[in-house]
């Protein structure tokens, strides 16, 4: 028990200590949490008459953030399924940081709608013995139970693997592994729910479409890898760990899928949409104006735009090789699906209103400080775990006393089904930039 | 202090006096920002005279309160008297706040006449005294008055900001209200079984147990339900001190609330305040379960239809044409 105290004070000690890019960095996203928390803290006062949703426009920039941070939940199953399925060793280096890129992800999801909500002091309703968490009917209850499991599973499983690595003791299969195989339906499950409950409304035909789950899934396979290849070459460059090229090529190839399926699926629904002549308001307003009201054209055509641009790029074998393309290329490719499946996907159904009334929507600054806010609350918390899985990862933080040389790692692949191996190093005179 | 039902303009002017319809328009014309503005406005011009509602968490009991469904008697008198009292103390209004039961073999059903409803709107006011709305019309109210021009069926055609004499020839009009449907979306939607359909087909939300996701707002395909962003705001002399715990009683910011037939009227054998208003008689309330009540008699013999039948809502408001 006091052994694991004593874990979790190096961990925070660990968190706490770093060079001056790493304060600089922790340190601006601290002001933006604290810009956010001050925002935030009006709505709590006065109530959401501060955001700019109304009755017409009842879910705003927050709940778009919301299915968007659902993606980025995706990047868990992303490395899981090359490192436990295919038992690939590259994969199960940097397993971690997808497994702890979901729970961020799942807690932003959570935070996106408590602070979305009127009266999140009543949250205790949706607990299930004190409260009424209205399941199986209703899909947001679904949704709450979901995400309560993923969070659980992605805690647990990474949970497990680092504090048996920072006791250097062999991790037992039986309490990890049936739990990440659960957590790859899981995680299906958790995008399908989180579909469902848009397209499980009748009164919105702009959700009413049967391949918005599947699209769903499929844009969630863009932002995923596109997040994960930013995270992980800041990683290779800024630390010690070392992580293989053929994991930037495995993601890269994910891409080079899911960007053109997500840009075909997007047609289909175009197709049906607009070819027939048959009138579909939601996505008129979206794509093309109604009413003389435009407002979120340039959004969703941008989105268009983006979208076929890093298609291209994925696509094309000669700028994949670039590594700077590739991370602007990622960027760009989370801030497309970010336009086309987050805002341009939550916002549009609300307009027209079910009496067909146009009232436009657009964030106001205080949303989009919230926004912001927990965006780098998000940032902030992964790259505090991301810190202290390094350090116990390269060894540097392990029971007894940190290692200054790091433990070399063992045999690739040596025990099967023996946790994920330990991270291979870079020894001081291979460090380039870093 | 006025009473509620014998000011003249309290069933509405008909039409809209033009300055206020104007008012009206040109709010809703400049955007969300003046509608904010005139919220912030009134709240400071009114500061004393007004009664915000706001439910800010007073005591233990108000915030671990059960569900409506778990109250015994005793729950709810208490807490009955304590809502009375918060009125009193914000407004210096002694109202009476009470909880009437469903009758027994009773199933509400409403029917409105569209060849001779003609757009007055005097429902809408009505409405909003009855059930303690606020003052400015612009805010939030049950009832929307479509004006569709003659032709159309698209109701992305129509307009609920229209001003001017009525009837204006070449329209019709569709007013819409909560459909207190028997397959109802909001209620199947509802993460935490805040709102429900009662025995009598009403459905009504525990404004005490709601958390104000607003899924039954994008749920509802009939634009009948309304968030409270803001405290509701209202002015002493227009509460209503006849309330239910269920329909008309004052809201807390941040919850779901909505058209209830009137419950607490209509519970107690009165109609609704909607149609009481109504001068042209286009509006017929009763109970479906009635076979010789009038509303039977116009679902057997007149031409009826539901508003997006399709959706499989089944609605218990009907449209006929007689």
């Amino acid at each position: 028990m006091i052994r694991y105290v004593v874990y979790w004070a190096r961990m925070v000690a660990c968190v706490l200590k770093g060079g001056r890019l790493y304060y600089t960095w922790m340190g601006s996203l601290l002001v933006l949490i604290l810009l956010g928390a001050w925002s935030y803290s009006h709505d709590v006062v006065d109530g959401l008459i501060r955001t700019n949703m109304t009755d017409e426009v009842s879910w705003g920039i927050g709940i778009a953030n919301f299915v968007f941070c659902v993606g980025l939940a995706a990047s868990a199953l992303l490395l899981i399924v090359p490192a436990y399925v295919y038992k690939r060793h590259d994969a199960k280096e940097v397993v971690l940081f997808g497994e702890l890129l979901a729970v961020v992800a799942v807690v932003l999801c959570l935070l996106f709608i408590i602070t979305d909500i009127g009266r999140p002091e009543r949250l205790w309703h949706l607990f299930p013995g004190i409260g009424k968490l209205n399941w199986p009917s209703s899909m947001l209850a679904w949704d709450v139970v979901v995400y309560t499991g993923y969070l659980v599973i992605n805690l647990h499983i990474p949970g497990y693997l680092l504090y048996k690595q920072y006791m250097r003791q062999k991790p037992n299969p039986y309490f990890y592994l049936p739990f990440v195989f659960i957590s790859m339906f899981w995680a299906v499950t958790h995008y399908t729910v989180t579909g469902f409950l848009l397209s499980g409304l009748g009164g919105r035909p702009f959700w009413a479409s049967p391949i918005l789950a599947p699209r769903f899934l499929v844009s969630v396979g863009c932002t995923a890898p596109a997040v994960l290849l930013i995270i992980l070459t800041v990683v290779r460059r800024h630390t010690h760990f070392k992580v293989q090229e053929s994991v930037f090529d495995y993601l890269k190839k994910v891409l080079r899928f899911s960007a053109p399926l997500n840009l075909f699926l997007l047609g289909c629904e175009l197709f049906s949409q607009f070819y027939s002549g048959a009138r579909t308001p939601a996505a008129h307003y979206l794509w093309v104006g109604l009413n003389g009201k435009h407002g979120l054209n340039p959004l969703i055509w941008t989105a268009l735009v983006l979208n076929l641009a890093t298609t291209l790029v994925w696509i094309t074998p000669r700028f994949r090789k670039n590594h700077r393309v590739v991370i602007a290329t990622a960027a760009l490719t989370m801030l497309g699906i970010w336009l086309e499946k987050g805002v341009g996907l939550v916002i549009p159904a609300f307009i027209p209103t079910p009496l067909g009334e146009v009232v436009e929507y657009w964030p106001n600054f205080g949303e989009i400080l919230v926004s912001v806010g927990l965006a780098a609350l998000g940032a902030f918390v992964f790259t505090a775990i991301a810190k202290v899985t390094i350090a116990i990862q390269t060894g540097t933080l392990a029971v007894h006393g940190g290692e200054s040389t790091p433990r070399l790692p063992a045999a690739p692949g040596s025990v099967p089904g023996s946790g994920f191996p330990p991270a291979s190093v870079r020894t001081p005179e291979s460090e380039g930039a870093a | 202090m006025n009473g509620c039902h014998t000011e003249p303009e309290a069933a509405g002017a008909l039409p809209l006096p033009d300055a206020r319809a104007g008012q009206l328009v040109e709010l809703r014309r400049k955007g969300e920002t003046s509608r904010r503005d005139l919220l912030a406005g009134a709240a400071a011009a009114a500061a004393t005279a007004t009664a915000a509602a706001g439910c800010d968490i007073t005591s233990v009991d108000q915030f671990l309160q059960k569900h409506y469904s778990e109250l015994t008697d005793e729950d709810k008198k208490q807490i009955f008297a304590r809502l009375e009292a918060q009125v009193k103390e914000r407004s210096g209004v002694t109202v009476k706040i009470s909880d009437p039961q469903p009758i027994e073999g009773v199933t509400f059903g409403y029917a409105l006449n569209l060849s001779i409803c003609n757009g007055n709107r005097r429902c809408v006011e009505a409405c909003a005294r009855e059930n303690n709305l606020p003052n400015h019309p612009e805010e939030m109210r049950y009832i929307r008055v479509l004006e569709v021009p003659n032709g159309a069926f698209e109701l992305e055609k129509s307009d609920p900001y229209f001003e001017g004499e009525v009837p204006k020839s070449g329209k019709y009009y569709l007013p819409v209200q909560c459909h207190q449907c028997a397959n109802p979306p909001c209620v199947r939607q509802c993460p935490c079984e805040a709102t429900w359909k009662e025995p009598d087909g009403l459905i009504v939300v525990d404004y005490d147990w709601c958390i104000g996701c607003r899924y039954c707002q994008a749920a509802c395909p009939y634009h009948a339900r309304r968030f409270n962003y803001g405290a509701p705001t209202i002015e002493p002399d227009r509460i209503n001190p006849n309330q239910a715990y269920l329909s008309n009683r004052i809201r807390p910011v941040g919850v779901i609330e909505k058209c209830t037939f009137c419950l607490q009227r209509t519970r107690v054998g009165r109609f609704p305040a909607c149609l009481e208003a109504c001068p042209t008689g286009a509006r017929k309330f009763g109970d479906l379960n009635d076979p010789n009540g009038e509303l039977r008699k116009i679902l057997a013999t007149k031409r009826v239809y539901v508003l997006k039948e399709d959706l499989g809502t089944i609605p218990h408001f009907f449209y006929f044409f007689a």
